[in-house]
């Protein structure tokens, strides 16, 4: 589904990913965990296209194809979902809106008609079950004075209605209640499937006890450096990240 | 990695798809501006002698004025000299009916989206269709006129109508008011006229739709709506203009009157041809618009879609006299390439607890220069008064310009008045959002410009709504990739 071979990428003349390896298989579950800085939000926007990063080596093949040539919404169309760590608000625009011509600019892309207001209603109806989310929250603009669980909460009523093939989530459980966090975990599991991929973004092991993940990676300064079963994330809730061992052989400093 | 230019980097041509002229032969003047050319324009209409001697009134006051220069416009000298004062379309004089009118004309109109049959036309909506400064069909007349109300163009209204036009004109824009106000008083070869008497709700929509086609020709109607006690009506106006290269003046006057307890609603779409990229051609738009609540309780309500023209200089108005009366102006103006534009709104607060709303939406795009000026005055008699004011600016790419200037004159302590203003560059955040959840960004800006209109575009009639909104999307096409 997803390979990244040596990836290296910087921002403003700061290399950030130092030559970064990683395999998805598809209908996998991967975890990616790391201290802060150590450039999972920056993965997160290289794999989604974000424009400020510069590609100094390395590819990213997704589906055979190479991803690093698509533009942001070919991907999309293509089945590469983010959940933002931070949900941008758009203001007058309304909620409902915004997913309907998300959803239809990708069915139209998958040669589907697109669903007109009436259908598209029944659909989102049956996502918003999953997510339990406050329908009042659909008439109103894009994340606009959202609290932060119902921003993150939002992302996973798009990711469910968006139908991905690969998702990428990026921190969603941080700042979550246990209700909120449940429902992700939900969300999350009934995305799983033989032909779709799943890339979590967390700090916290917790949300692991829901989503129970394939494989658990460690990303630090920019390189995944350290790769085991689910275990693995429980001993870095014990014992923190001191002991693993930096890409240059020594230890990252204390509290980094 | 760069799968495409940065989504903000440029302004490319916008395409304007109304662009075309209509091979119709018009009787045009000379070039040049005097006595003579006034007289001209009023003996080829057959009006009264008030009316010429307002215009030569007009005219007079008007040769002894200079153009303004205080609105943040750059734009070279206009030589009014070189300008044609009257065109119009060569055909039977006026047709009786709107089924003789000129084929020719009436394929313009279908083609711009306005039928004149009354069976084909916008269900409830009727229109007074000007070319080039010459009303050349009204539709609906005759429903209307059951109702005691009277909706034509300004040359029939003098002719049918002068105690009311006597009356009313000039009575909120005098001839002398400013520079471009006095010109068309001189020189206005037609425009709109309509009254709606006491009593009586407009069961439908009233409009003008302006179009310029002639070359080298000067565009100065006038429109008068008079609306009387308990009374009220939705106007629109729409406007378009082929593609040329040279700049072409429009100097209109806009004059509104609400008496007790009436209403007006005026809505603008402004789509004239803005230039092209490098700014070439291009309308000069020069308007004086002003609205007076002459009674308690009056009230008028402007909103205005300004996506055309290469200059905009216009500032519709209220002068809130009654007791208790209501003004507001709700405002999206586009600028982009090299467009500029300089326009706003004067609150005047004269009669007790009077109320006026200001809401403006600027957006520039490329090169796009784009100005809020706005005053609030409220007068010593006219206690209790309230004014609420928001602008909003929107900048596309980093070559535009936004600014504001808001005047605020107080004279009476128990009056409130509230000015917010807040500019924002469209975010490359809210473009990648819209992206990588498979939207163009094409449409992202569209989306995120339309979001950030919303609140003008709820002022606006339905059909005009949409219109509006696929006009925006026109306007911004090639402001991204
Ligand atoms: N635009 C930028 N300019 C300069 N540095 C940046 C920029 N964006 C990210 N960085 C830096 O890149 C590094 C990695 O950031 P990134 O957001 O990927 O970390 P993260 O692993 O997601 O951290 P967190 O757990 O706090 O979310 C940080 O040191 C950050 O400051
Ligand atoms: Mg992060």
């Amino acid at each position: 589904m997803l390979e990244i071979r040596n990836l290296h990428a910087s921002v403003q003349g700061n290399e950030i990913l130092r030559g970064l390896d990683l395999a998805v298989g598809a209908g996998e579950v991967h975890a990616i965990m790391g201290p802060n800085g150590s450039g999972k939000s920056t993965l997160a926007g290289v794999l989604a296209g974000r424009d400020s990063y510069e590609i100094r080596a390395g590819s990213v093949s997704y589906l055979g194809r190479d991803l690093l040539a698509m533009a942001p919404e070919e991907r999309a169309r293509e089945g590469v979902f983010l959940a933002f760590q931070y949900p941008v608000e758009i203001p007058g625009v309304r909620n409902v809106h915004f997913l309907k011509a998300a959803l239809n600019a990708i069915r139209k892309h998958r040669g589907l008609e697109e669903l007109d207001a009436l259908d598209f209603l029944s659909l989102l109806r049956e996502k918003m079950k999953v997510v339990e989310m406050d329908e009042a929250l659909l008439q109103r603009p894009v994340n606009e004075g959202f609290s932060g669980g119902e921003k993150k909460r939002n992302e996973i009523l798009q990711m469910a209605v968006l139908d991905p093939r690969l998702a990428i989530l990026d921190e969603t459980d941080s700042g979550l209640d246990i209700d909120a966090l449940r429902v992700v975990a939900s969300g999350v599991n009934a995305l799983r499937a033989p032909d779709r991929s799943i890339l979590v973004v967390t700090h916290y092991q917790r949300l692991l006890d829901y989503i129970v993940p394939d494989r658990v990676h460690v990303l630090l300064d920019g390189r995944i450096v350290r790769s085991g079963g689910r275990e693995l994330a429980l001993e870095l809730e014990a014992r923190g990240y001191g002991w693993i061992e930096g890409p240059s052989g020594a230890k990252p400093p204390a509290g980094h | 990695m760069k799968p495409d230019a940065t989504p903000l980097d440029d302004l490319a041509n916008r395409e304007y798809k109304y662009g075309f002229v209509t091979p119709i032969e018009s009787e045009t003047f000379p070039p040049g501006l005097d006595e003579e050319v006034v007289r001209g324009i009023s003996a080829r209409k057959g009006e009264p002698e008030w009316m010429l001697d307002w215009r030569l009134r007009a005219f007079r006051h008007w040769s002894g004025m200079r153009e303004p220069r205080w609105a943040n416009l750059k734009f070279p000298r206009i030589d009014y000299g070189a300008i044609i004062y009257f065109a119009a379309p060569r055909t039977r004089s006026r047709p009786g009916s709107l089924d003789e009118v000129d084929p020719e004309l009436r394929r313009t109109y279908e083609k711009l989206g306005i039928p004149l049959r009354e069976q084909e036309a916008l269900a409830g909506v009727a229109v007074d269709a000007v070319f080039d400064s010459v009303s050349v069909a009204t539709t609906f007349q005759d429903k209307l006129s059951e109702l005691g109300i009277v909706f034509c163009s300004f040359s029939r209204a003098v002719r049918e109508h002068p105690e009311l036009v006597r009356r009313y004109l000039g009575s909120v824009v005098p001839p002398t008011d400013n520079f471009f106000a006095a010109l068309n008083s001189a020189v206005f070869s037609d425009g709109s006229f309509c009254f709606v008497p006491r009593g009586v709700r407009c069961p439908m929509e009233l409009s003008t739709y302006f179009r310029i086609n002639a070359a080298n020709t000067g565009q100065f109607e006038r429109t008068l709506i008079v609306v009387e006690e308990g009374a009220h009506v939705s106007y629109l106006e729409g406007c378009t203009a082929p593609i040329r290269d040279e700049n072409q003046l429009h100097a209109a006057v806009v004059e509104l009157v609400a008496l007790d307890d009436a209403s007006i609603r005026y809505s603008t779409v402004q789509n004239w041809y803005p230039g092209d990229r490098e700014g070439r051609g291009g309308i000069y738009n020069f308007v004086t618009k002003r609205g007076k609540c002459a009674g308690r309780r009056s009230k008028i309500s402007w909103t205005q879609v300004e996506t055309g023209s290469a200059i905009t200089w216009k500032y519709p108005s209220c002068i809130l006299l009654g007791d208790e009366s209501v003004g507001e102006f709700h405002s999206v103006a586009l600028t982009a390439n090299r467009q500029q534009a300089d326009t706003g709104t004067k609150m005047i607060h004269v009669g007790r607890n009077t109320r006026s709303t200001i809401v403006s939406k600027g957006i520039s795009a490329g090169l796009g220069q784009n100005t809020y000026r706005g005053a609030v005055k409220v007068l010593r008699g006219a206690a209790g008064a309230r004014n609420h004011s928001r602008c909003d600016s929107m900048l596309i790419g980093d070559r535009c310009g936004a600014h504001t200037f808001p005047y605020i004159d107080v004279a009476n302590a128990t009056s409130t008045v509230e000015h917010e203003a807040s500019v924002s560059k469209i975010g490359e955040d809210q473009i990648f959002y819209c992206r990588q959840r498979g939207i163009s960004p094409e449409d992202a800006v569209s989306m995120i410009v339309h979001g950030f209109c919303t609140e003008v575009f709820r002022e606006l009639p339905m059909e005009f709504a949409v219109e509006a909104q696929k006009l925006l999307q026109v306007s911004l096409e090639g402001s991204v990739g």
